[in-house]
């Protein structure tokens, strides 16, 4: 075979890969403007639906814009607290020398082995105890703070900002110790500034992750009022007379997002997926 | 410890400043994962309906011997594993020593066009994959026009389709992930070492399972062990592609979890003990998977 035969089909098998992972996407635009019939004779055409589809959407009892706000103050809320909190202790775990520093980062390494199934019997049982526990209601079951605290420490986030941390230059901290800065304001004011880039990309998936979160939010929010967006096209998905035109909307809404996260920071994005940050 | 000497060195009061970084996500850890993981290991012992639980011995873990619907899910899990898993490896594999070509033209858009799945919520692709197979879907009607079938194909319905189907759903949001993963590593490899197998005489699939492949191992083991963890969990997809039906024929260890919390009477010591096997697979598997790796070192 060719050389030129060779390149073509390389080309080729690319791009069928290419078009079967956009399809699904550009196909959810289009049965988003148009109305449930139409989608399901197999119309390729954008429509003129769009707006009578979001109207259904908003007028119907799912309570879109709701789950619309509860999962952006869960997102954001469990981003900002888990930047600081996990972020902390990575920079601790490189900055101070002390004793049984490895024995607990490694203890906190091995809870990365724990699958989240093996903590929802348990973790259910635990947030509806905090019900009757004085101040603890403030995480109990059915509120945002139940699934916000459980994902304020992920040992993936204290592994990311130690391995960051290594490259963070000991000058600084010891210049700044000399300037008589106190050990928590050499963090917030030298660290974070120095570190912008890892902290971008430690927020893009955090963000990402919070947002797309079900499995817990499912478990513990249970009254409709409460529930995240993953939770209300769930419950869409589930109705014996799909409306496909509202529902690609919802999910369309749902993923504005994400899309804009990832198109303006592509590279904090793969940075952090891959838990590497260059640069 | 190589720091031994700067141990001793450290003011008691930096020790104690340097804990306050630590502790909240300390507590936090312990809090919800080694309690809850503790409780859940005794609970697998107990049993009762809601939360009066009585000591039951080892009677959860034999009632898994006998329960057909943990068969049943036990056996997709393992399913999903042994099927999608490799297909998925090798296919990004395929895809991200293709992308890794320097003379390729439209790289960018390649790579970000496969990349674009991971956007999505997995939820929000489960619908998506939902509405295009539908009976009455999208993807019937064209494969009808087109003559390719006379009859509309049960994606959901059937039990043989509708495994293929989450088989396809998760192939489809993953593939690209992994890609990524594989591109990060391929620019690590030296293109002399391309350069000198091609003097030699190396066609592109020599090439592929001479070079790429071996340089590659410690990620492709790394991605294994993470998509091996991530389908022993498999719980989003089944749950809203095909809601574990037909008669349970597409469910998961986690969505059987699930159903015994919230679908049927919540039995809590029951529900514990299924879950302690995904954590003692998820730990063989680990282990059989990074000694695997080791010893073709």
């Amino acid at each position: 075979m060719s050389k030129k035969v060779l390149s073509v089909l390389k080309y080729v098998f690319l791009a069928v890969i290419s078009f079967v992972s956009v399809f699904p996407l550009i196909w959810m635009v289009i049965a988003a403007t148009n109305r449930s019939v139409d989608i399901t004779k197999g119309t390729m055409i954008p429509g003129s639906y769009l707006m009578e589809n979001l109207n259904t959407l908003l007028s119907s009892d799912l309570h879109y814009m709701m789950a619309f706000k509860n999962s952006l103050i869960i997102a954001v809320i469990t981003t900002a607290l888990a930047m600081l909190v996990s972020s902390a202790a990575g920079y601790a775990f490189v900055v101070y020398k002390s004793k049984n520093r490895e024995r607990v980062f490694n203890l906190i390494l091995l809870s990365m082995m724990v699958p989240f199934a093996a903590l929802m019997v348990p973790l259910f049982r635990l947030f509806t105890k905090f019900n009757n526990m004085g101040p603890l209601k403030l995480i109990a079951l059915n509120t945002p703070m139940a699934v916000i605290i459980i994902a304020v420490a992920t040992a993936f986030l204290i592994f990311f900002f130690r391995q960051n941390a290594q490259t963070f230059p000991k000058e600084l901290l010891e210049a700044a110790r000399i300037d008589g800065l106190g050990e928590f304001q050499i963090f917030v004011r030298i660290f974070m500034p120095t570190m912008k880039s890892c902290y971008a990309a430690a927020i893009v998936v955090t963000f990402m992750s919070s947002w797309n979160n079900y499995l817990w939010p499912l478990i513990a929010l249970q009254s409709p009022e409460k529930r995240t967006l993953p939770l209300v096209i769930s419950a869409m998905g589930t109705s014996y007379t799909p409306d496909y035109g509202m529902m690609m909307i919802a999910v369309f809404i749902a993923t504005i997002p994400t899309a804009i996260i990832f198109f303006i920071m592509q590279k904090q994005f793969v940075a952090g997926m891959t838990g590497s940050v260059k640069g | 410890m190589k720091n031994k000497k700067s141990n001793s060195g450290m003011s008691p009061r930096l020790n104690r400043r340097a804990w306050m970084f630590v502790i909240p996500s300390l507590i936090l850890i312990i809090a919800f994962v080694f309690y809850p993981m503790i409780q859940a290991f005794i609970t697998s012992f107990q049993s009762g309906a809601g939360n009066r639980l009585e000591w039951a011995g080892i009677a959860n873990y034999k009632r898994l011997l006998t329960d057909s619907t943990f068969k049943k899910a036990m056996g997709n899990t393992i399913l999903y594993l042994i099927v999608q898993v490799p297909v998925m490896i090798l296919l990004a594999l395929v895809i991200s020593s293709l992308l890794n070509d320097k003379k390729l033209r439209c790289k960018g858009f390649f790579r970000t066009a496969i990349f674009l799945p991971c956007v999505t919520s997995l939820v929000a692709y489960s619908i998506i994959f939902k509405s295009l197979f539908a009976t009455d879907g999208f993807i019937n009607t064209i494969l009808m026009k087109v003559n390719l079938i006379s009859e509309p194909i049960a994606w959901i319905t059937d039990p043989v389709w509708a495994k293929i189907l989450i088989i396809i759903a998760i192939t489809w949001r993953w593939t690209g992930y992994n890609m990524v993963f594989y591109l990060s590593g391929l620019q690590g490899i030296d293109d002399s070492i391309y350069e000198a197998a091609e003097i030699d005489g190396a066609g592109a699939i020599q090439k592929f399972f001479g070079i790429t492949i071996p340089m590659l191992k410690p990620i492709i083991l790394f991605t294994t062990i993470s998509s091996t963890i991530g389908t022993l969990q498999l719980f989003d997809e089944p749950m809203n592609i095909t809601q574990g039906g037909p008669a349970n024929a597409t469910i998961t260890i986690s969505q059987y979890i699930y159903n015994i919390l919230f679908k049927y009477s919540p039995d809590f010591g029951y529900a514990a003990s299924v879950s302690y096997v995904i954590v003692v697979l998820i730990v063989l598997l680990s282990i059989i998977q990074l000694k695997v790796g080791d010893k073709n070192e």
